[in-house]
């Protein structure tokens, strides 16, 4: 037994993710935007026990002021500490960017998935209705239905979710496409496996690589989606707080507190930088046209 | 050429009746009606309103005289502006926008050509990655951040520019094109930089090297027609987000266009206006998304000859 477990790693090559690893560990920047995001999420994740003050403890006397060493990011003009209240803002772009996105996923991947497993005319018909989708102006019926349903956070998953997955069938469809025709799928089948099983066993986890990078690229583009909606104070409403409403606050009243605009500004640029920079690392890591150099 | 057109066409057809199903149905469900302002009325003069509106039908029915009209090209009269018709309101507000938008998309395309046919000439190299690393900042960097920060910074601090308004001070144009393109040059350099790439390791290109042709005319003359070919198929989708970028812009700079007036209607739950402008808005981009298909079609041989071969 344990003499077999040893030929077993000696016998071992470099799987697909481990290449990826070692790909994706030399690009720099790559991984200084996912220390950056892992940060990131650590503090959203401890900011109600680590945020220096209350998030609406107010001190109307002291009113804006500039950074200081009691207030690292300065205060609002109620007097407000800007560093507790980025750190709450930054829970909620975070969270919206990751659930809007793991919907988006969800649907993407199972609609992708089975039109281009079943193929045919499903698949003809499926697809039909995607390109109606993408030539809707998804802008639009995102700002018509936050102004018709009211202003709610579930609702904005769902809204920027249902954008988002378009991309997402598309890709899975297309590499379901080409894995549908290869031995190992036609081996499950002879070997009278369901469908279904030959799906979530053996086509989606092959469809992996495209998918997360993908992924990736998705979750700065919602978060900036959200941004945009808060902004023109169609998204996240108060008390409630994101980067996107404080920008919103912040452009209010730049000309005397400028510095009210840019924390949360780098706050959210540098969460994109952060993302996209992972996302163009991993699409070179994952990309098998890259082979091994 | 003629007939891919006309296919193409013809498919937008569905998809503008999904467009104005859709939004008649969600304009339509929305609590609380355009009449119900802040001032109680009387209960006669509400349904003297409706009527006048046609409001008080079924829905089906007010659904099939609206696509009637739009058939027409009459979008009805505005809720909100009594008097004025949405087409009067479109009209005015178009003209400021697509100026608007023109002079983002000269920014964005000679920023970001130049920037990316620069990258892509030294690859791997400072010369590529200035430019890049410049161009992910214009993509983290979200409209309604650069501009307020433009206005901050040219407007406030060095006092060179106007900050508001169109048209009514020399020079106010400037920021809100900047805002608006800066975005849109940064992927455009993305695309061109990655279309040269793959433009300038083919082998017409090392024939016009040994024939001992100049860099510039190579690139000018050879490269950039096949090279740009990503950039034209992003025009199209481009200029869907251009409209969505006006929203933003629009209202840092207070520039009366068209985006400026959707989210005022749709503040307003203004019926006619928020249908009238989603209708024409998807028009808009379906014009132009065929467009630039057909201009990539005129620029690719290879996808010139595949549609001749339907």
């Amino acid at each position: 037994m344990d003499a077999n477990s040893t030929t077993l790693t000696a016998e071992k090559g470099t799987s697909l993710w481990e290449d990826a690893w070692i790909k994706l560990r030399k690009n720099h920047l790559a991984i200084v935007g996912l220390g950056l995001l892992v940060f990131l999420c650590v503090i959203s994740l401890l900011t109600p026990w680590i945020a220096p003050y209350g998030y609406e403890q107010q001190d109307l006397l002291m009113g804006a002021t500039p950074p200081s060493a009691e207030h690292w990011l300065g205060t609002d003009v109620f007097g407000r500490d800007m560093l507790t209240r980025i750190m709450y803002g930054g829970r909620v772009s975070l969270m919206v960017g990751f659930i809007a996105t793991a919907v988006a996923l969800a649907i993407g991947v199972i609609y992708g998935a089975v039109a281009g497993y079943v193929g045919g005319r499903v698949d003809a018909v499926m697809m039909r209705l995607v390109d109606i989708l993408y030539a809707l102006p998804f802008m639009i019926f995102i700002i018509l239905l936050m102004v018709v349903f009211g202003r709610n956070l579930l609702l904005l998953f769902f809204a920027i979710g249902a954008v988002e997955w378009l991309t997402m069938a598309r890709i899975v469809r297309g590499q379901v496409m080409s894995l549908r025709k290869q031995e190992f799928v036609e081996a499950a089948h002879s070997l009278g496996l369901s469908q279904w099983i030959i799906i979530r066993r053996h086509i989606i986890p092959n469809t992996l690589g495209p998918v997360i990078v993908y992924t990736t690229l998705t979750i700065p583009s919602v978060m900036l989606l959200e941004a945009f909606l808060s902004f023109l104070g169609l998204g996240i409403q108060p008390p409630q707080s994101s980067w996107g409403l404080l920008i919103n606050y912040g452009v209010e009243t730049m000309e005397e507190y400028p510095w009210l605009l840019i924390f949360p500004g780098i706050a959210l640029s540098l969460t994109l930088f952060a993302l996209n920079f992972l996302g163009d690392g991993l699409r070179d890591a994952l990309d098998p046209r890259t082979a091994k150099d | 050429m003629l007939r891919f057109a006309l296919s193409r066409l013809l498919q937008a057809i569905p998809v503008l009746l999904v467009v104005i199903t859709m939004t008649f149905l969600l304009v339509h469900s929305a609590p609380g009606g355009p009449f119900s302002a802040d001032k109680a009325v009387p209960a006669e003069v509400l349904e003297a309103l409706e009527a006048q509106y046609n409001l008080n039908q079924p829905l089906w029915q007010q659904y099939i005289s609206y696509l009637g009209d739009v058939v027409r090209g009459d979008m009805g009269p505005s809720f909100k502006y009594p008097g004025r018709s949405v087409n009067e309101l479109i009209y005015s507000g178009l003209g400021t926008t697509a100026e608007l938008g023109f002079y983002a998309m000269l920014v964005a395309i000679f920023i970001g050509v130049i920037a990316g046919v620069t990258a892509s000439m030294r690859p791997n190299t400072m010369q590529d990655y200035v430019p890049m690393t410049a161009a992910m900042i214009g993509i983290c960097m979200p409209s309604f951040l650069l501009g307020p920060l433009l206005v901050l910074i040219f407007g406030i601090h060095l006092d060179w520019l106007p900050v508001s308004g169109w048209n009514q001070i020399p020079g106010d144009k400037i920021l809100p094109a900047i805002t608006l393109g800066t975005g849109y040059a940064a992927y455009i350099a993305r695309l061109s930089r990655g279309g040269m790439l793959e433009v300038l390791s083919q082998d017409y290109i090392r024939t016009a090297r040994a024939k001992g042709l100049s860099e510039f005319l190579i690139i000018g003359k050879h490269a950039l027609r096949g090279g740009l070919i990503p950039v034209v198929a992003f025009l199209g989708p481009a200029f869907a987000g251009l409209l969505g970028g006006s929203f933003v812009v629009e209202t840092i700079y207070q520039i009366p266009g068209l985006g400026r007036f959707y989210v005022q209607a749709a503040f307003n739950r203004d019926y006619t206006m928020i249908l009238g402008t989603t209708v024409f808005f998807a028009t808009l981009i379906i014009v132009f998304n065929l467009l630039s298909d057909m201009l990539a079609v005129w620029l690719n041989p290879k996808l010139r000859q595949q549609v001749r071969g339907e």
